[in-house]
């Protein structure tokens, strides 16, 4: 039996396999895949944890089940429920598809942030429902495991607004609290995720 | 009975592949086109500065890649209200102070609500070979700090200037949740091989700094 030399004999200096984590293809580790089918939400109820520094969270078509509701997200902070302590900014740039109207703006949005706030918090904003609309982007949460800090968190998402403009709209706040949060759920303010995918990665090396 | 002591077990997690390996890992660790590659993270407890200088403590700050990243994650300051600013060296660190340029704007709303704005801050904009602003007015109440990220591109090149933009949110000094977008750019056709950060009055209490390289084709 041949023996080959691609690593110049170092066969015999190996000592130990690689980790499942050394081995993925860069360090962006998709830990879980949500597929929306006429869901009630999305949740991401295992996997965040002290593993990763910061975990990303990529949302794909989402399509909601009722035109101009709001695609948002909820944080668990030790109970059951997806209800952490929020403070929050958003603002967003838009413009209309009508080329007659042809309006445009960059502004804040007073009725999509949270002081203090423990429902859910705007992601995307009157997501339209037409058979081609959706939005589309992705959510950074910062370290979720401190029980020093609290938990920032920001999102960038591109929008089918329902009344046929495009937002490109900028969310971001903090957990107001102190727990570490182990839940991440997403979900429409009214109806269904009809269709979507979201992803939930590690980022970077293992703490 | 294995030839080599243990082969057996190698071959077996390897599916028996190892035969068809025509080319070794790259020591960058063999990731795809847009793969990101941890090169450095920084822990800090108390220090003045913290910098990722090429080639020193096993930084890697030069062409190996086209884009790196950095990852800022709870960043306490030693003083309330504290400044993150952050300066380049086309000279490994020797001296931090190329020319720069950059904007700066901001969405901010209160803990206690009624305050909420979005704008562009001309007090924290840059232009000069000073350090600049990323993350202003962080509060250090015990479970304040910032987070956020900042990419810069081509830092190698000797053509082009040196563009970066950085995302941060923060717990603000007045009990404010602010988010921060800064962009410019180093204006120098030097190459960039050293970054340093710094809050202005005091120290870096606590918190990482991640660098990463972003694989190019």
């Amino acid at each position: 039996m041949a023996i080959r030399t691609a690593v110049n004999r170092a066969l015999t200096e190996i000592t130990a396999l690689p980790t499942a984590a050394a081995l993925v293809n860069g360090n962006l580790t998709l830990l879980t895949t949500a597929t929306a089918s006429s869901s009630a939400n999305l949740t991401f109820d295992s996997s965040i944890d002290s593993t990763y520094d910061s975990y990303v969270f990529k949302y794909y078509n989402i399509h909601p089940g009722t035109d101009g509701k709001q695609f948002q997200v909820g944080f668990r902070d030790g109970s059951t429920a997806y209800d952490a302590t929020k403070t929050t900014t958003f603002f967003r740039a838009g413009h209309d598809e009508d080329a007659s109207n042809n309006e445009s703006y960059l502004a804040y949005r007073t009725d999509s942030d949270l002081a203090q706030g423990t429902g859910a918090q705007r992601v995307g904003i009157f997501v339209g429902a037409d058979n081609d609309q959706c939005c589309n982007g992705e959510l950074h949460l910062f370290n979720p495991s401190s029980t020093t800090f609290v938990k920032h968190f920001m999102a960038r998402t591109s929008n089918n607004y329902y009344v046929d403009y495009i937002q490109d709209e900028y969310m971001a706040g903090y957990c107001n609290v102190t727990a570490a949060i182990d839940g991440v759920q997403f979900s429409m303010s009214s109806g269904d995720i009809d269709s979507g995918v979201i992803k939930m990665y590690g980022v970077g090396d293992i703490q | 009975m294995p030839i080599i002591k243990g082969l057996d077990k190698l071959v077996k997690y390897n599916d028996r592949s190892i035969k068809d390996l025509t080319t070794t890992p790259t020591a960058a660790g063999g990731g795809g086109t847009g793969a990101i590659v941890h090169i450095k993270t920084l822990t800090a407890s108390g220090d003045s500065t913290l910098n990722f200088v090429n080639g020193a403590s096993g930084v890697v700050l030069d062409d190996t890649y086209p884009i790196y990243k950095i990852e800022f994650i709870n960043l306490h300051p030693s003083a309330d209200g504290d400044y993150l600013r952050m300066n380049f060296s086309i000279d490994t660190g020797s001296n931090y102070n190329v020319s720069k340029i950059t904007t700066h704007f901001y969405s901010g709303h209160a803990e206690a609500d009624g305050s909420t704005a979005v704008a562009y801050d001309t007090s924290s904009d840059y232009v000069g070979t000073g350090d600049l602003t990323i993350a202003p007015s962080v509060g250090n109440d015990n479970d304040q700090a910032f987070s956020g990220s900042m990419t810069l591109f081509n830092p190698s090149s000797t053509t082009f200037v040196k563009h970066f933009i950085s995302t941060i949110h923060e717990a603000h000094s007045d009990n404010l949740a602010v988010s921060t977008y800064v962009g410019g750019f180093v204006n120098s056709a030097s190459a960039v091989d050293a970054i340093k950060f710094v809050y202005t009055s005091g120290n870096i209490a606590s918190g990482k700094i991640k660098l990463y390289g972003i694989l190019d084709s």
